[in-house]
Formats: C-alpha cells, sequence, structure tokens
C-alpha cells in the first residue's frame, strides 16, 4: 500500500515537473527568441503597476505565464461545421497524453534512503524502458493525424498529412539511435544506463554516453527536434504558410493542449538526450559517498545530499538542453518538405543504420567491455 | 495468472467478432480490419499458452506473425488503392467482374 | 496479473473489437481497432511477455495502423453510405459467428484442452530469452521474413503506382479537385 502511494507521489510530482518547465519554456521561448534577435519581447503586461513601481524591469512573467495561458483557457471553444465532433475534442488529448506519460520512464535522480526504504527516483522502472518510449512516442502520431482529419478542412488535413508522414520517419531515425546506446549499454533499462554513465576514464574524463556515442546524439537530437514538429521541421505548422496547420480549427483549451505538446515535447526530447548521453542525474566525479576528485582528492558527501544534487543537476542539464533546442528554432530556416524527408530517409536513417553496425561490431569484439 | 479458461475465451470471443466482421462489412478497408483482430485474437492465445507453457517458442511465431501481418497489410492496401483507383468504389459487392 | 486488470482489459477489447465491425465511418472503426490492439499489448505485458507488447504497440499499433489511416485518406473514404448488404447475410453472418463461438468455447476449455503448466524464470520474456530463441532456434525463419519484407516494400510500391496512362490523367481535367486528396 505504501509502494502505491510513493509511486503515486513520483508520478505526480514527475508530471508537475514536467508540464510547469513545459510552460516555463514558453517564457523562455519568448525571451530566448527575443535576445536572438536584438529585440526585448513581450514586457508591457503588469498587474496594477506592481514591478514598476518597485523599480523592477518587466521581464514578462505576468504575460507569458499568466495572461497568456488565461487567455488561451478564456477563449470561445468552437467546432468548426460538420466536422466530428468527437474526434475533434479527441485530438488534443490524444496529442498531449503520450509525450506525458513517457516522462515516467526517466529517472530524474539515483535512489534515496529515507527511514529505511530505497526509493529508486523513476516513476515506473520498468525493465524495457526504451522501448516504451518508443511506443508512446508512435502513439502520439495519432492525436496529429485526427486532430487534422476531424477539422474538416483541407489545409488543416494537408498539415496533418505532412505531420503525420514527418513524425513516422522521424521515428526510425530516432529509434535507431536509441538502440544503438542500448547496444553500447548492454541493457534497455534507463536507470541502469544512467548508473553506468558514473565513473570516469583516463582518471578525468566522465564516463558520460556522448562520448561513446557522438552521431547517435546528433540522430537523437535532431529526430527529436523533427518528432516534436520544432523548426527547421516545422512545415506540418509553418506558421506562414498553413497558418497552424493541423491546429488550424482549434481554440482556446485545445489549442492550448497542443501548445503544450510541443512544449513537453521538447523537454522530453531534453530528457531524453541528458540521460542516454550526459549521464543524466550524475554529475562529474561525485560517487554515492562523495565527491571523488582527479588528482585524488575525496570530500565527503552526505548520500541524501548527493541524491538531491543529482536531481537539481538532471533539471539543469534539461534546461540547457531546451536552451539549445530554442537557439536551433530562432537560428535556421524551414527545410522544405522534400528535403525534410530526404534527410530523414536518405540522411538519418542510413546514418543511424552505418552507427549501429559499427557499434555492434566494436561491443561484440571488446565483448562488451565499454 | 489468468486462469487459462478466460484467456481462450477472450482469444475465441475476438476471432469470432472478427469473422462475423468480415462476413457482414462490404468495405474492403473494414474487411481489412476485421483480418487484423483474427490476427490479434490468434496472437493472445499463442501468448497466453506460451506464458503457461514457459516456452519462447509462442512469443517468436507472435513475432513473426506481426511481422507478415505488417507486410500484408502493405500489400494488401496497396492492391486495394490499385482497385480503387480503376473500379472507383471500395465496395466488396461492386466488385464482380467475374460473377457469371 | 490481477484479475481486475484482466477483467477490464477483457472488457475494453470486447467492446472496441465490436466497435470495429459495427460502426459507420472507417476512421471510427480504425480507431476502435487501435484501441483493441493497445488493450492486447498491455495483456501482452502482463501475460509476462512485455517485448512482445512493447514491439505489438510500436509496430501494429504505432505503424500499421497510420498506413490503414492513410489509405483511408488518400482515398477520401466517408462513412458508409447506401445499402449495407441483405438482410439474409447480416442473418447467416450471425448465425455462423455464433456456430463458430460455440465451436471454439467447447474446444478451447477445459476438458477438451489440456495443457501441461510449467512455471517460467524472471528472464522469461526479456529481450535477452527472445533474442536467443529467435537467432538460434528460428534463425532460418527470421532471414525468410526479413526478405519477405523486402518483397512486400517493393511488390506495394509497384502496385500502387500511377501508370502513365492512368485515370489520374483523365479526371484531372474532369473532377474537382476537392474530391480527392492526394
Amino acid at each position: 500500500m505504501i509502494d502505491l502511494l510513493i509511486g503515486a507521489i513520483k508520478a505526480i510530482l514527475i508530471i508537475f515537473l514536467a508540464l510547469n518547465l513545459a510552460a516555463i519554456l514558453l517564457w523562455f521561448e519568448r525571451k530566448g527568441s527575443a535576445l536572438i534577435q536584438d529585440r526585448v519581447g513581450a514586457n508591457r503586461a503588469n498587474i496594477t503597476g506592481f514591478g514598476k513601481r518597485l523599480g523592477l524591469p518587466n521581464v514578462g512573467f505576468v504575460n507569458t505565464l499568466m495572461a497568456d495561458p488565461l487567455k488561451l483557457f478564456t477563449k470561445e471553444d468552437f467546432v468548426p461545421q460538420d466536422a466530428d465532433k468527437f474526434i475533434h475534442a479527441l485530438g488534443p488529448f490524444l496529442a498531449l497524453f503520450p509525450v506525458l506519460i513517457t516522462f515516467a520512464v526517466v529517472p530524474f535522480g539515483n535512489e534515496i534512503r529515507i527511514a529505511g526504504r530505497t526509493i529508486n527516483l523513476q516513476a515506473a522502472p520498468i525493465n524495457a524502458a526504451a522501448l516504451y518510449i518508443l511506443a508512446t512516442i508512435g502513439i502520439g502520431v495519432y492525436g496529429v493525424a485526427l486532430g487534422g482529419w476531424a477539422s474538416n478542412n483541407r489545409w488543416a488535413l494537408l498539415g496533418a498529412i505532412r505531420a503525420t508522414a514527418q513524425m513516422i520517419s522521424y521515428e526510425i531515425a530516432m529509434g535507431l539511435a536509441i538502440i544503438a546506446v542500448v547496444v553500447t549499454y548492454g541493457t534497455l533499462d534507463l536507470q541502469a544506463i544512467c548508473h553506468a554513465q558514473g565513473g570516469v576514464w583516463f582518471g578525468w574524463l566522465p564516463r558520460w554516453g556522448v562520448f561513446v556515442q557522438p552521431l547517435s546524439f546528433i540522430l537523437l537530437l535532431t529526430a527529436g527536434m523533427a518528432e516534436s514538429k520544432r523548426v527547421p521541421f516545422d512545415l506540418p505548422e509553418s506558421e506562414s504558410e498553413l497558418i497552424a496547420g493541423y491546429y488550424l480549427e482549434y481554440s482556446g483549451g485545445k489549442q492550448a493542449a497542443f501548445m503544450l505538446t510541443d512544449f513537453a515535447e521538447i523537454v522530453l526530447v531534453s530528457a531524453l538526450a541528458v540521460t542516454f548521453f550526459f549521464g543524466g542525474w550524475q554529475i562529474p566525479w561525485l560517487a554515492a559517498n562523495g565527491f571523488h576528485l582527479p588528482g585524488g582528492a575525496f570530500i565527503a558527501v552526505n548520500p541524501l545530499v548527493v541524491s538531491i544534487f543529482g536531481i537539481i543537476a538532471f533539471f539543469v542539464k534539461v534546461v540547457i538542453f531546451c536552451w539549445i533546442q530554442i537557439l536551433v528554432r530562432w537560428t535556421l530556416p524551414r527545410f522544405r518538405y522534400d528535403q525534410l524527408m530526404k534527410l530523414g530517409w536518405k540522411g538519418l536513417v542510413p546514418l543511424g543504420l552505418a552507427n549501429l553496425l559499427v557499434t555492434a561490431l566494436v561491443v561484440v569484439l571488446t565483448q562488451g567491455t565499454v | 495468472m489468468v486462469p487459462l479458461p478466460y484467456m481462450m475465451a477472450l482469444s475465441a470471443i475476438v476471432f469470432v467478432i472478427g469473422v462475423a466482421g468480415f462476413i457482414t462489412r462490404r468495405n474492403i478497408l473494414i474487411m481489412f480490419m476485421s483480418v487484423e483482430l483474427m490476427l490479434n485474437a490468434v496472437n493472445l492465445a499463442f501468448i497466453g499458452l506460451a506464458s503457461r507453457l514457459g516456452t519462447m517458442d509462442g512469443q517468436v511465431i507472435v513475432f513473426f506473425v506481426m511481422t507478415v501481418a505488417a507486410a500484408e497489410a502493405a500489400v494488401g492496401l496497396a492492391i486495394i488503392i490499385s482497385v480503387f483507383r480503376n473500379r472507383e468504389t471500395v465496395r466488396a459487392d461492386e466488385l464482380n467482374l467475374l460473377k457469371w | 496479473m490481477p484479475m481486475g486488470l484482466f477483467w477490464f482489459l477483457a472488457v475494453v477489447t470486447v467492446i472496441a473489437s465490436l466497435g470495429v465491425i459495427l460502426q459507420r465511418n472507417p476512421v471510427h472503426c480504425l480507431l476502435s481497432l487501435v484501441v483493441t490492439l493497445l488493450a492486447i499489448a498491455v495483456i501482452f505485458i502482463g501475460e509476462d511477455a512485455v517485448v512482445v507488447g512493447f514491439l505489438q504497440a510500436i509496430v501494429y499499433a504505432g505503424a500499421i495502423m497510420v498506413l490503414f489511416l492513410f489509405v483511408i485518406w488518400l482515398l477520401n473514404i466517408g462513412a458508409d453510405t447506401g445499402p449495407s448488404g441483405h438482410l439474409a447475410l447480416k442473418f447467416f453472418g450471425g448465425v455462423a459467428a455464433a456456430a463458430l463461438i460455440a465451436e471454439l468455447l467447447i474446444f478451447l476449455l477445459p476438458p477438451h484442452l489440456k495443457v501441461k503448466f510449467a512455471g517460467h524464470s524472471a528472464t522469461y520474456g526479456s529481450i535477452e530469452s527472445l533474442a536467443r530463441t529467435l537467432f538460434s532456434q528460428y534463425i532460418v525463419a527470421f532471414e525468410i521474413t526479413s526478405i519477405l519484407l523486402l518483397i512486400a516494400i517493393v511488390g506495394a510500391v509497384a502496385l500502387a503506382r500511377r501508370g502513365p496512362g492512368s485515370q489520374l490523367a483523365k479526371s484531372a481535367s474532369g473532377s474537382a479537385p476537392a474530391e480527392r486528396v492526394l
């Protein structure tokens, strides 16, 4: 019974953190893009001039974190004429749900020992977690497809078709990247992969996955950005051509759900990149009992404090990768659709297969001692 | 473990629903989906029995059934597309050129 | 797997499969089939066939059904209008189904079904044991299946191509562009 409660608390906590990070990312994106484009961004809305009276600069928190969501959730929610009402309502939730449940297998810390009980800081410790991730990403295609189709609008349908074809193409590249990592570490369990990234090579280099599988890292990041239909892969949404593509006929809370999917998927791709390639919650040179610095120094740290440092390190790394994705978005122009498909099928898939072949050869020849 | 009769009964029910759908519906795509239902019912029986016999053979067979179903779906849908292009219909009743 | 969970999944599976065969709109049938496939995948996972269950969700529900969806869009198939088949067809279909279920339920339940129960180890259904069996005992079938997939891909592309003198050239001038999506 107490195990169920602990599991529920972990699940609620990780969903809460992921959703909040997705909402904060909205602000991050607005101000970050303003920084990149040498402008100020949203800085007007305030509540009774409170911040201005105190002399604080307006960084746009009220704009992005209060006014925007309030506007989205209080707008009229209409269903187009002759549209399929049930599927129109189902679309946004079919898009958002798979992204959120994927967070259940992401390990956000090492284990915590409280009152004689060891709690694994992963909401759902599944043995085949990497397969679970691929399965939920596959289900996420339906929200987009049905949302666009149910709008009874041929441009929304066009956006939905483009989005679906793009998503299933880049799922393969993502799957190949994940499988290469799985072959390297010999396990499908994400917490075990994070554990295997502790320790050092040559006395000073942390054993992070990116040093063993650099190509896989680039593949995962690219395919992840294409899965979440971010620029440069955002032709399904193309804000200047199809207006909003597959979520054209949605307004109010349902559009908010689609937007939230976008940002939640940014957080998800960052979390996956951090877990597979950057040690997850591992801090370099920090083992369970303290810092083992190169050069021989040892600083003892309480194991509970080590776990908490791990959680903080995980979130800092995720935020860094979210920033990298925002940077890429506001730097690169959009790909044309045939360029996008060519990159997916003729570029990333052969690279992923070659990478997998070389990885498998190396693992067999060195008998798995990475 | 779930008692075996329940698993086999579920498999049989889904299979018969697939058969009924295949016989009564006239839209080719829905007939195709009924075939997929039948294949899944059989997969369910294989997994249930393999789990109770303790061997991995049933799971390997299910793996192959899934793969072959994917191949069959691809080819079958391509055939449906060509038939549609020539006859402009997806109702099985109207594909009656070979009837005498 | 707890019995309550199995009952829930069994009820979802049966209702969703009834939804596949009874609904008018093909997209609704497809959604019901996706629900059926996912429920069956969860039953697989509950029966300790973890990898096969996830593969069912990835391959069947995630890829094959999207292929079906694409074909429904391509052919612009709407809800079933028009006569829905002879009454005799439905009646005899129902009778045949009833006969089949009765026969299956006689032969698939004890005492006709005799199964020698054996336990299984903790690594049953894991990817190692599946891979071990697949690549040692069933390696020939594995290789033949990969060739089969290649043949299927080539065949599907060849069958679905538009030839030069096809209907498309004739219909491009005649029908309105809104009738076909692609």
